[in-house]
């Protein structure tokens, strides 16, 4: 589902690379968590899935799609495919919480009586039934970031990225947003999360991938936290 | 795939206005800059007119008058008035017999009465006379070459006068008014692209401040139409609303205070025409300033956006 082969990124500033010939491989339905500390390169990584910034050498393909032949108009397809939950949530401020989450719908060119029936579907999944009229800033920390996942799951992407998701949140309002995404898991998507968070990779038990100062240093399986 | 097309692009439509409504103190910041600058436009147009129409009423006072000797006969007056009708830069050719030359004399120099007298007790020495009216005053010499042909020359008493005048007064004003109307152009013209850089720079200003929200659509994987669409659309909202309001604004302005404008001005414009011509061509006015609204509005926010919309490269 998500291969890089040898990728490294320096970013035009720096004489260090952010990320140093990375190597992953992540099978179809996979639950992945990449671990490591700030400035390790979680956050560059997944800015290189998402096309956000690419590559300085390496190979990425996501989905069967080759990062080096996608031209820039095939790149809003690409991110289409896959859901992303970003650290700073990245809501629209002038949407309201339910616009925020049939966006991702309208600009594919979904009709208006699918929108209406399936987003009030996702917002109950994370638990935010009854806030649709709300405006992004009327919502607390945690609110905000289910509406985000909410968002990143509504179109069933194939891939869901998560950036440090619970990193603004109480540890009990974290985990019910871990739930969601093993939920998301279940139902058969990709998940990609990073997470400094220690007792959520304990909990979680799942394929860790640890990195320091931009190289992959430990990947297992089942594994706890360890830096 | 035609029905997804329709619903995108009123979704387009309907988001620019919903955000135009949210957006309102921006959009009021923005149009109240539009206002100003397309009013000026609309001003200098309207001002541009009113002097070149009296620009041309100064001009067609100007005339050529050629004095026939008494010896020319009908028929020769016939052949040479209409010689001087074929020629390009004569617009008209009017012919006053020496009856008629001295009515125009007596009617002119009424309050003198011992001029008048003077010409009384003579037996009419006043020339029989064709008063041309030349279409381009700069170029009078096609006239004044056939004038002076030994043919034509021959049955002149006098050498043509030029309004009465010399030639250099003529020379003067057709100079005089050349410049003002270049003025006039260059004028309009200046402020039609200053008004286009200002508003230009606040529909980039009203943009910088949302470059977040396209970011993000951009990252959710929207195509660069749909983001760009709504911002097309409200800039679009403000170039129309602006321009009317600018209409308004002159149309205010000439209701509430002609007589206060004609009385400003000192004279040197004829408001009562301005005002009819802004009258006349109103609507023609009208669609001009949403049409400029429009384009201004449409191409700035198109290019506005396009540097957020960018791509990283390697």
């Amino acid at each position: 589902m998500i291969l890089l082969d040898r990728v490294s990124k320096t970013y035009s500033k720096d004489t260090k690379p952010s990320l140093d010939r990375v190597s992953l491989h992540v099978e179809p339905k996979e639950f992945v968590i990449v671990v490591g500390q700030s400035g390790a390169g979680k956050t560059t990584l997944l800015r290189l899935l998402t096309r956000e910034e690419r590559q300085t050498t390496g190979k990425i393909i996501v989905g069967g799609i080759d990062y080096d032949k996608l031209k820039d108009r095939e790149i809003p397809l690409l991110r289409r495919k896959i859901g992303v939950v970003f650290q700073d949530f990245k809501l629209l401020p002038n949407k309201t919480i339910f616009e925020n989450v049939a966006f991702a719908l309208e600009m594919v060119g979904m009709g208006n009586k699918e929108i209406r029936n399936t987003v009030p579907k996702v917002l109950d999944i994370v638990n935010l039934t009854g806030k649709e009229d709300n405006m992004p800033i009327q919502l607390s920390g945690g609110e905000r970031q289910r509406v985000a996942i909410a968002r990143a799951i509504v179109r069933q992407p194939k891939i869901l990225i998560a950036d440090e998701p619970t990193g603004n949140l109480d540890p009990k309002h974290a985990w019910d947003v871990i739930k969601i995404l093993e939920k998301i898991n279940r139902y058969g998507t990709t998940v990609l999360l990073t997470t400094h968070n220690q007792e959520i990779v304990n909990r979680l038990k799942r394929r860790v991938v640890t990195l320091k100062d931009g190289r992959v240093v430990s990947d297992r399986a089942n594994a706890g936290y360890k830096i | 795939m035609g029905k997804k097309k329709l619903i995108t692009f009123w979704r387009i439509v309907h988001t620019g206005m919903v955000n135009f409504a949210r957006n309102i103190s921006l959009a009021i910041a923005a149009m109240a800059i539009m206002v100003v600058t397309l009013t000026i436009v609309l001003f200098s147009l309207i001002i541009n007119d009113t002097f070149s129409h009296t620009i041309y009423q100064i001009t067609s006072k100007i005339d050529i008058s050629v004095y026939l000797k008494d010896s020319v006969n009908q028929q020769q007056t016939a052949k040479l008035l209409g010689e001087i009708r074929s020629l390009s830069n004569v617009q008209s050719a009017a012919y006053l017999s020496k009856a008629q030359a001295l009515k125009v004399y007596e009617a002119q120099n009424s309050s003198n009465q011992q001029l008048i007298q003077a010409v009384q007790e003579t037996n009419n020495p006043l020339p029989a006379t064709i008063i041309i009216k030349p279409r381009n005053l700069n170029d009078l010499s096609s006239i004044k070459s056939f004038l002076s042909l030994p043919a034509v020359n021959k049955l002149q008493t006098d050498p043509p006068s030029y309004s009465g005048q010399e030639k250099q007064a003529i020379d003067r004003i057709t100079h005089a008014t050349n410049v003002l109307r270049e003025i006039g152009v260059v004028a309009v013209i200046v402020f039609a692209v200053v008004s286009v850089l200002i508003i230009f720079n606040t529909i980039q200003m009203a943009i910088f401040n949302r470059r977040d929200e396209i970011q993000i659509m951009r990252l959710l994987g929207a195509s660069t139409s749909y983001i760009r669409g709504p911002f097309i659309v409200e800039s679009i909202i403000y170039g129309v609303v602006s321009a009317m309001i600018s209409v308004l604004i002159i149309n205010e302005a000439f209701q509430a205070s002609s007589t206060t404008l004609q009385a400003s001005s000192l004279g040197l414009l004829d408001i009562g025409y301005a005002n009819q011509f802004f009258t006349d061509k109103f609507l023609v006015l009208l669609i001009l300033e949403v049409v400029l609204g429009i384009v201004i509005g449409a191409v700035s926010s198109l290019i506005a956006t396009r540097r957020y919309l960018k791509f990283k490269s390697r």
